[in-house]
């Protein structure tokens, strides 16, 4: 298995010294947005294989709401991940939300009642990775995708960064990061703004899938823009925003800076 | 012009009127507000407990940023823990504003140990009029008596999301008006709401402090397409602040600010900007400003109405130059006086003038109210 650092572990820092244990330094918020072009989906692909690679030893609660588990099993596998190894262990907990619907305000407040819950099965998801053999492991919440957890709340933008909040006070409660994949192109143009705003406000990293400039090409399948928000590092003040191309493969995701590839 | 509002939120209320209220206003192009905000909120919070200002308490309402965060923030920077713990306290509408985690600890049964309890976790954000009265609870037990607390919120862009904005109006100018409160001040982000509820706060303030980009990015930049402002320079960038003054007067103020190791910094701003901004000027084909030597030219006009005071007698100017003062001025620059022989006829009629420049009068920026002598 190739755990060579690539360029987005650098830009996102994981490189540094002091990680172990984790899949990101503890309450970091990562926002990855993609578009219809250009899927980010091998981003959090990549931040899970991290995240349960044997020199971070860290666990994973995915909230799966686009595809079932036998789809990420595989791409995991090809990846080099057991999946299904890492379930049976408690490393890598499934939330699935696939078939879950909330009830169309029959009930009062249906919809909070219903993210209520979807967030008590993340606690206690953190409860186990917390007490059992991996209990000082750091631990990654993936959110695949947004803006379909935002259907299932029937639109409601409010409840759903309702959640996140909540989502965000494990991160600086407990040893947690959070990752969550939205699509930028969805929304109408008088929505757009808000949503996508409150998102880069409480995010530490984003990470931008785009398509080239020029068009689609046989062998780079996108640009990828990472962007940290200043934060202070061994006292010195730090933002900063790396761009790179990018090519998904069977095994990986190649990525290198733009113009070094011949 | 950041130390004239850290004394205004020092120096408090005064009998009478409403205590004076900062709003702190950025946006994603220039997000260091949480940064300036943390800096007034020490800086209050250090006056308080090192008893120079009118509030003998601080009252923080936490919503974006834990508890802990802000106290592990204020012992870094120097405060004594055990005035903090006298002197501030938090209301935690952070760690569980919605009742969620009370909600599923009760659902799974009461053996579950309860979340540890300071006291003064906020699980209802939405009930406003229970936030004003924890607030003021909560102010109250400062001291015994009618001792005046400071306010700090946060956000009050968490608040919106949670109420309307006529109640959180209705909210912020009941505790401006308590008689208790002695100052306030909270954070928006303006880019989170439509202009009129970030115009509504502002006119609930008495000082307005924005924090901007170096160099504004415009509107066809803007926006999810390009998001590379976000990681660009935003180590520094622009403090305008505008203070309003109870007798209706607005200065207006501009200053740098930089991030530093040890937090935000404020300076007045450098001349390398002031190139930038004069090459920015468009070009036109008349002068805008006035060169050195048409200042000095300026300042030797020669006013009519005015005694020029040197012995010699006055002299009005009425649009014509004699012959024997061109003669000695060829430059015409400066405005020649006809010397009258009217003089001894104006001195003995019945009307006088006397002119008083205004300008002599007051000093530019001064801080005294004009109106004070007014004995209404």
């Amino acid at each position: 298995m190739n755990h060579s650092p690539n360029l987005l572990d650098e830009a996102l820092g994981l490189t540094g010294r002091g990680f172990g244990g984790g899949a990101l330094s503890p309450g970091r918020v990562v926002l990855v947005e993609d578009c219809v072009e250009t899927s980010g989906a091998f981003v959090l692909h990549h931040l899970v294989k991290r995240a349960l690679s044997p020199d971070r030893g860290g666990t994973v609660i995915f909230i799966a709401l686009s595809h079932p588990f036998s789809h990420y099993d595989r791409i995991l596998r090809k990846l080099g991940c057991n999946l299904s190894m890492h379930r049976e262990h408690n490393r890598f907990h499934f939330v699935d939300m696939l078939k879950v619907e909330f009830p169309n305000e029959i009930q009062k407040n249906a919809v909070e009642h219903g993210l209520v819950d979807l967030y008590s099965k993340i606690l206690k998801a953190v409860e186990v990775s917390s007490s059992g053999d991996y209990s000082r492991a750091h631990i990654s919440i993936v959110i695949d995708d947004l803006s379909i957890l935002e259907i299932v709340a029937h639109g409601s933008v409010d409840h759903v960064l309702d959640f996140l909040h909540y989502c965000i006070t494990l991160t600086s409660e407990q040893d947690c990061s959070l990752v969550i994949l939205n699509h930028e192109d969805i929304y109408p143009e008088m929505e757009a703004p808000r949503l996508l705003s409150h998102l880069i406000y409480l995010a530490d990293f984003v990470i931008k899938a785009e398509p080239l400039v020029t068009g689609i090409a046989a062998d780079v399948h996108g640009q990828l823009t990472v962007l940290k928000k200043g934060t202070f590092n061994d006292s010195q003040y730090t933002d900063k925003a790396s761009n790179f191309h990018f090519q998904v493969k069977e095994n990986g995701v190649e990525l290198f800076f733009p113009g070094t590839r011949c | 012009m950041a130390e004239s509002i850290c004394r205004s939120l020092r120096d408090g209320s005064i009998e009478g009127e409403h205590s004076p209220a900062l709003t702190i206003k950025d946006s994603l192009q220039s997000h260091a507000g949480n940064h300036a905000f943390n800096y007034f909120l020490c800086s209050l919070a250090a006056n308080v407990c090192a008893g120079k200002s009118q509030a003998r308490g601080l009252v923080l309402v936490a919503f974006s940023q834990s508890p802990s965060f802000y106290l592990s923030f204020l012992k870094r920077k120097g405060m004594d823990a055990s005035l903090l713990a006298k002197c501030l306290r938090i209301l935690d509408c952070y760690s569980d504003p919605l009742g969620w985690k009370e909600k599923i600890r009760q659902s799974s049964g009461a053996d579950k140990p309860a979340f540890t309890e300071s006291g003064y976790v906020c699980r209802d954000v939405k009930d406003i009029t229970k936030l004003l009265s924890s607030i003021l609870e909560l102010g109250k037990g400062f001291t015994e008596g009618r001792a005046y607390f400071a306010v700090a919120i946060d956000s009050v862009s968490t608040m919106i999301k949670h109420a309307s904005l006529p109640s959180i109006a209705g909210f912020i100018s009941n505790l401006r008006s308590h008689v208790q409160v002695s100052s306030m001040l909270w954070l928006l982000h303006a880019d989170l709401h439509e202009p009129r509820s970030t115009a509504v706060f502002e006119y609930m303030s008495s000082i307005v402090a924005s924090v901007e980009p170096m160099v504004e990015i415009t509107d066809g930049q803007k926006g999810s397409d390009n998001l590379f402002w976000l990681g660009r320079g935003l180590q520094k960038g622009r403090f305008h602040v505008r203070f309003k003054r109870r007798n209706g007067r607005v200065k207006l103020f501009n200053e740098e600010f930089h991030i530093e190791y040890t937090g935000i910094t404020f300076s007045t701003p450098s001349s390398e900007n002031i190139v930038v901004s004069q090459t920015l000027l468009p070009k036109l084909q008349f002068n805008l400003q006035l060169s050195e030597k048409e200042r000095a030219d300026r300042s030797r006009v020669l006013l009519p109405f005015e005694h020029q005071g040197n012995g010699e007698p006055i002299q009005i100017y009425d649009g014509r130059r004699s012959l024997t003062q061109s003669n000695t001025d060829p430059n015409g620059l400066q405005q020649h006086a006809l010397s009258i022989e009217m003089e001894a006829q104006r001195m003995q009629s019945e009307g006088e003038i006397h002119y008083i420049r205004d300008s002599d009068d007051e000093q530019p920026d001064s801080d005294e109210d004009p109106d004070d002598d007014l004995d209404i």
